[in-house]
């Protein structure tokens, strides 16, 4: 009985547009068994009342597949940048403190633009082109063994919880983010894919690409996804090496 | 190769930080490390290097720009960081930090410690010899200028050989990063042992 009176508080970090001052706010949420950070949310959303009983505008969020596959609503919940669907109320202590992922421009509240990251997964051709004018037919097959491990890298959503979490991605640097260091090595793995490997490594060594890394490590370990990141840079870092040598000391143009 | 300006520098600054810088720094280290066997033993070993032939150009072209190269775009990189070891406390992003404060550090210090010798000698206010460093480590607080500085230039080179090592790309999986880091310990703590015990022979 007396859980129904129990209430979770939320110390929110809030902004009413791009360029305003950020500001918290404080809300009390009823309480229910096996609540998420987004059904708190939406409780909020039923109720903008905060905690001094004001009435205010509506916490503003992003989600999506609400099952952490979309990386749609992460942001920095206690401390951590993660997911709010995937992130139980039950396992937090309180209050649980809300922000957003403030490596990224923020657009109102918790909602951040990620944008940057998209357009970092067209830099890195970050996709095997295999459309034409004619069906080309089945590809070459891939081992199975090498599906599965190539699976573990095709789990990256582009959260960005890596980005957030990497001291070299900030206002003062163009790197482009752990994620898409990872990304050209699951392409450049799979057959077809590895028909433009070189050009995936040669937008690697752009400015603001790989050698932006400066193994700090807190991307593999703040990875919600558990994607090898350090492994895949590493792997990445020796791939550009050789490229770099074949480019200048090369003659055959067509590597 | 234009297009990739920024690579070729990085990679150019990693490689410049182990060949020639890391290796002059465990040569000196070492060189030094003759006064422990008394003044005469670091006179005659310091008399040698003197003498060497081509001495200005082999001091130009392996320690001189070498170093200046790798301090100027290394305060650079170490500027752009937003360092966050407090929300994200892990052992790597510890060192990540380090290497940068141990980096500039070890800029000021290097720079404290040319103008002291080589620039002095350079201008015959002094000449190459155990006196002048006895002279100069008789001041407590040069000695703890000394030994930090000592410890933040091994330590910069301990880790940025471990750098190294993940840049070029020869230590990629979890395991083998790991037992380079053990490597590059155990590189700290000799070397930084040399290095001290040298310092201390002066005093």
């Amino acid at each position: 009985m007396a859980e129904n009176q129990k209430t979770v508080t939320f110390i929110i970090t809030r902004q009413d547009s791009p360029d305003s001052a950020p500001y918290k706010e404080t809300f009390h949420v009823p309480y229910r068994r096996n609540m998420n950070i987004i059904s708190g949310l939406m409780e909020i959303q039923k109720n903008p009342v905060n905690a001094k009983g004001e009435n205010v505008s509506p916490v503003q969020w992003e989600m999506n597949c609400l099952e952490e596959v979309c990386g749609a609503c992460s942001m920095v919940i206690n401390g951590t940048a993660r997911q709010s669907c995937s992130t139980l109320v039950d396992e937090l202590e309180q209050p649980i403190h809300l922000a957003p992922m403030d490596t990224f421009p923020v657009v109102r509240d918790l909602v951040i633009d990620r944008s940057r990251m998209f357009d970092a997964l067209k830099r890195i051709k970050a996709w095997i082109p295999i459309d034409g004018t004619y069906d080309l037919g089945p590809g070459p097959r891939m081992p199975e063994k090498k599906r599965q491990w190539a699976y573990e890298l095709s789990k990256c959503m582009t959260c960005g919880v890596c980005l957030e979490s990497c001291p070299n991605v900030n206002d003062k640097s163009d790197f482009i983010g752990p994620a898409l260091l990872s990304l050209p090595r699951l392409y450049n793995a799979h057959p077809t894919g590895a028909m433009n490997k070189s050009e995936r490594l040669n937008a690697l060594m752009e400015d603001g690409g790989i050698t932006g890394c400066g193994n700090s490590q807190n991307c593999v370990q703040v990875c919600p996804k558990g994607i090898p990141l350090t492994t895949s840079i590493a792997a990445m870092n020796r791939a550009t090496n050789i490229q770099a040598f074949k480019n200048f000391f090369g003659s055959d143009n067509a590597h | 190769m234009a297009e990739h300006r920024e690579f070729v520098w990085r990679r150019l600054h990693s490689l410049l930080g182990v060949i020639p810088i890391g290796i002059f720094l465990v040569q000196h280290l070492v060189v030094n490390h003759f006064a422990v066997y008394g003044e005469e033993s670091f006179n005659a070993a310091a008399g040698v290097l003197e003498s060497l032939p081509f001495l200005l150009a082999l001091e130009i072209f392996v320690i001189y720009l070498p170093i200046l190269f790798h301090a100027i775009l290394g305060v650079y990189i170490a500027f752009t960081a937003r360092n966050n070891t407090v929300k994200y406390s892990f052992f790597r992003n510890w060192l990540f930090y380090l290497q940068r404060i141990t980096g500039v550090f070890t800029l000021i210090f290097i720079a404290w410690h040319v103008w002291e010798t080589r620039v002095q000698i350079g201008l015959g206010n002094e000449e190459l010899s155990f006196g002048l460093m006895e002279n100069i480590l008789s001041n407590p607080i040069m000695l703890w200028f000394y030994i930090v500085g000592v410890l933040a230039a091994v330590f910069h080179f301990s880790n940025g050989l471990w750098g190294f090592m993940v840049h070029w790309g020869f230590a990629q999986s979890p395991k083998s990063q790991k037992i380079v880091t053990y490597v590059t310990l155990a590189v700290f703590l000799v070397v930084s042992f040399i290095g001290i015990r040298a310092l201390l022979a002066f005093v």
